[in-house]
C-alpha cells in the first residue's frame, strides 16, 4: 500500500517541526549582538511596506497625487523602502562577516540574496509606476539596458500597465515567499555559532 | 579548521543558553521602524514633479517638437533606428557573439514615422493635411527621406521651425509636421497615441519613445540631474533619495570600459550578472570566503562570547 499523499505532506511538514525550534523562548548565549536585529528590523520595514502599499492599492494608482493623505501614504511607502534597504544592507554584510553560511546554511545566505534580488525588482517597478515625471524618466531610461539584452521584449518598460501589476501582484508575492522561506531556514538552522567556538556544555568556562 | 569546529557549527547547540522573546523582539521593531517611517514620511515627504505631456511639448518647445517629427519621417531619430524590440532598423546591441536584443525579437512593434506621424494625422482637421499624406504616399521612399532630411536641416540651420523659409524642397513635409504639432498642442495626439490599442490605456509606449527622441524631455531630466553621466539611475527628482542600491549599476557607467562602448548596455548587464552571481555563490568563492576570518569583525560582534570563554 502506498502511503498516502496526506499523510505524506504531514511527515513531511507538521511533524518536522518541533515547536521549541519554531518558536524558541531561548537562544544560544552568544546571541547578543545588535546586529542580529537588523534582520528583524528589515522583516519590520517590509511589514510597513506591506501595509502602506496595500491602503494605495485601495485607493488606485492616481490617488496620491490628488489627496494630501495619499500623498503622506505615499511618503510612508517610499521611506519604508528606503529604510528596508539601508536594515537589508547592514544585515546583509552583518551575515557576511559572521561567515553566517556556516554549517550547511549556504541555503540561508542563497534566499537572502534572492530577497536582496526580488526586493531590487520590486522597487524598479514601483519607481515605474508613480505616474510622474520620475517613471516617465526612468521608464525610458532602463528600458535600453533591459532591452540590450533581451529582456525588453517580454518586460516593457514603458508598459505603465504592465509595471504596475507586476509590482502589486507577481513581484510582491515573489518576495513575500522567498522571505518567509529564508525565516523558516533560519528557524531550522538555529542561529549560527560564532567563528572557532567551543561548545562548552554546562556554562560559560 | 578542525572538524571539532564544524561539528559545532552544524549541531544543534547545546551550550549555555539565554532567555530570548522573538516575538517581543519584532513587536518592539514594528513599533518603533512604523514610528520611524511614518517620521520620515512627514518630515521629508515624497517628490511628485508631475509627468510632461505631448501638449507641453509643442506648447514650451515647439521647433524641438517639429524638429523631432520630422526625424521620425527621415528616419534619424533615436526610435527611427533603435532595432528590436521596436523595429529591424537595427541589429541592436550585442555581447560579444551574442545577438540577445536582436534574438528576442520585435514583440512590441514600433513604426515611428507611420505612429507618431501618419496615423495621428488622420485625426487633423487641417484642410491642407490630406492633400500632403497623399503626396508624401505616393512619393518614393528616397524621395521621402530627402523631403525630411533637407526640411529637418534648414530648421537645425534657422535655429527655430518658425524661421524656416518655405521651400517646394521639403515637399509635404512641414504641412506634416506643422498638423501634427497643432495636434499636440490642443492636447489630442496624447490621447492618439494611447488609445489605439484600447481607449482605456494603460501602456504609453508610443508617446513616450516620440518625447525621449526629442531634446525637450533630456533638457528636463538633465534639469532634474537625472541623466546618466550625473548618476541618473539612482537620483530621484529634487533631493531625494532614488534607487541608491543601484549604486553598482550606476558606478560602470561612469568607468572605462564601459563609459565610451557602444555595446555599454549589455556590457553592464553581463557585468552586473557575474557580479550577482558572484554575491549568491560568495560562501563558496576562495579567498572572499575566508575574508570573515583575515579580517576578524566577527571577534567584535561576539566580544562577550570569546570574552567569557577566553577564546
Ligand atoms: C528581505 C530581506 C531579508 C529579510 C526580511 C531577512 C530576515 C532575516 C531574519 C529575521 C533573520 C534572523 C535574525 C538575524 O540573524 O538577523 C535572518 C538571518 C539570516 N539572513 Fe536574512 N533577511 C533578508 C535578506 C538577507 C540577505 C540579502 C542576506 C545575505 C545575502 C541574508 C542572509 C542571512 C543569513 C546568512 C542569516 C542566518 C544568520 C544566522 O544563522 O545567524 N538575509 N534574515
Amino acid at each position: 500500500m502506498a502511503t498516502m499523499w496526506t499523510t505524506r505532506v504531514r511527515r513531511a511538514t507538521i511533524e518536522k517541526i518541533d515547536p521549541q525550534d519554531a518558536l524558541p523562548d531561548n537562544q544560544p548565549s552568544y546571541v547578543a549582538s545588535w546586529i542580529y536585529v537588523f534582520g528583524v528590523l528589515t522583516l519590520a520595514a517590509l511589514a510597513v511596506i506591506i501595509g502602506s502599499g496595500l491602503i494605495l492599492t485601495v485607493r488606485g494608482a492616481s490617488w496620491w497625487h490628488t489627496s494630501g493623505v495619499g500623498h503622506y501614504v505615499n511618503s510612508v511607502h517610499l521611506w519604508a523602502v528606503e529604510l528596508f534597504f539601508v536594515f537589508m544592507v547592514v544585515h546583509l554584510w552583518g551575515k557576511f562577516w559572521m561567515a553566517a553560511w556556516r554549517g550547511r546554511r549556504f541555503a540561508t545566505w542563497v534566499t537572502g540574496t534572492f530577497c536582496f534580488l526580488s526586493s531590487l525588482a520590486t522597487a524598479f517597478t514601483g519607481y515605474l509606476i508613480q505616474g510622474d515625471f520620475d517613471s516617465q524618466w526612468i521608464a525610458t531610461q532602463a528600458k535600453d539596458g533591459l532591452n540590450s539584452v533581451g529582456i525588453g521584449s517580454f518586460m516593457n518598460t514603458l508598459n505603465s500597465g504592465q509595471a504596475l501589476l507586476l509590482h502589486v501582484a507577481l513581484l510582491p508575492l515573489g518576495v513575500g515567499l522567498i522571505v518567509v522561506w529564508h525565516v523558516i531556514l533560519v528557524r531550522k538552522n538555529g542561529v549560527v555559532p560564532p567563528l572557532d567556538a567551543k561548545e562548552i556544555a554546562g556554562g560559560a568556562a | 579548521m578542525s572538524t571539532k569546529e564544524r561539528n559545532v557549527d552544524l549541531a544543534k547547540w547545546s551550550g549555555p543558553k539565554r532567555p530570548y522573546d522573538l516575538v517581543k523582539e519584532l513587536v518592539i521593531a514594528l513599533v518603533v521602524v512604523t514610528l520611524l517611517i511614518g517620521a520620515c514620511a512627514a518630515v521629508f515627504g515624497s517628490p511628485d514633479e508631475r509627468a510632461v505631456t505631448l501638449q507641453q511639448w509643442g506648447q514650451n518647445a515647439p521647433s524641438d517638437f517639429v524638429a523631432t517629427a520630422t526625424g521620425e519621417l527621415a528616419g534619424s531619430t533615436i526610435s527611427a533606428g533603435y532595432g528590436a524590440p521596436y523595429n529591424d532598423a537595427a541589429e541592436g546591441l550585442t555581447l560579444g557573439p551574442l545577438k540577445l536584443q536582436k534574438w528576442a525579437g520585435i514583440t512590441i512593434p514600433v513604426n515611428p514615422a507611420e505612429d507618431f506621424v501618419l496615423k495621428p494625422l488622420k485625426s487633423s482637421i487641417d484642410s491642407a493635411v490630406p492633400t500632403a499624406v497623399a503626396t508624401w504616399s505616393a512619393a518614393s521612399a528616397d524621395q521621402q527621406a530627402k523631403w525630411a532630411e533637407d526640411y529637418a536641416a534648414a530648421i537645425e540651420k534657422a535655429g527655430d521651425s518658425a524661421k524656416v523659409v518655405e521651400d517646394a524642397a521639403y515637399g509635404p513635409v512641414p504641412v506634416m509636421t506643422a498638423a501634427l504639432l497643432h495636434l499636440a498642442q490642443e492636447g489630442s495626439l496624447d490621447g492618439l497615441l494611447t488609445t489605439e490599442v484600447t481607449p482605456l490605456p494603460s501602456d504609453f509606449t508610443m508617446p513616450l519613445l516620440f518625447l525621449a527622441d526629442g531634446g525637450y524631455f533630456d533638457e528636463l531630466g538633465a534639469q532634474q540631474h537625472l541623466h546618466g553621466d550625473q548618476w541618473g539611475m539612482m537620483n530621484e527628482t529634487g533631493s531625494y533619495p532614488g534607487q541608491s542600491w543601484l549604486w553598482m549599476f550606476s558606478f560602470m557607467y561612469q568607468i572605462e570600459p564601459f563609459k565610451s562602448s557602444e555595446n555599454a548596455d549589455s556590457q553592464i548587464f553581463a557585468m552586473l550578472f557575474l557580479l550577482n552571481l558572484g554575491f549568491i555563490f560568495m560562501p563558496k568563492l576562495p579567498l572572499i570566503n575566508r575574508l570573515p576570518r583575515l579580517i576578524p569583525f566577527h571577534r567584535l560582534i561576539w566580544r562577550r562570547y570569546y570574552r567569557e570563554n577566553n577564546l
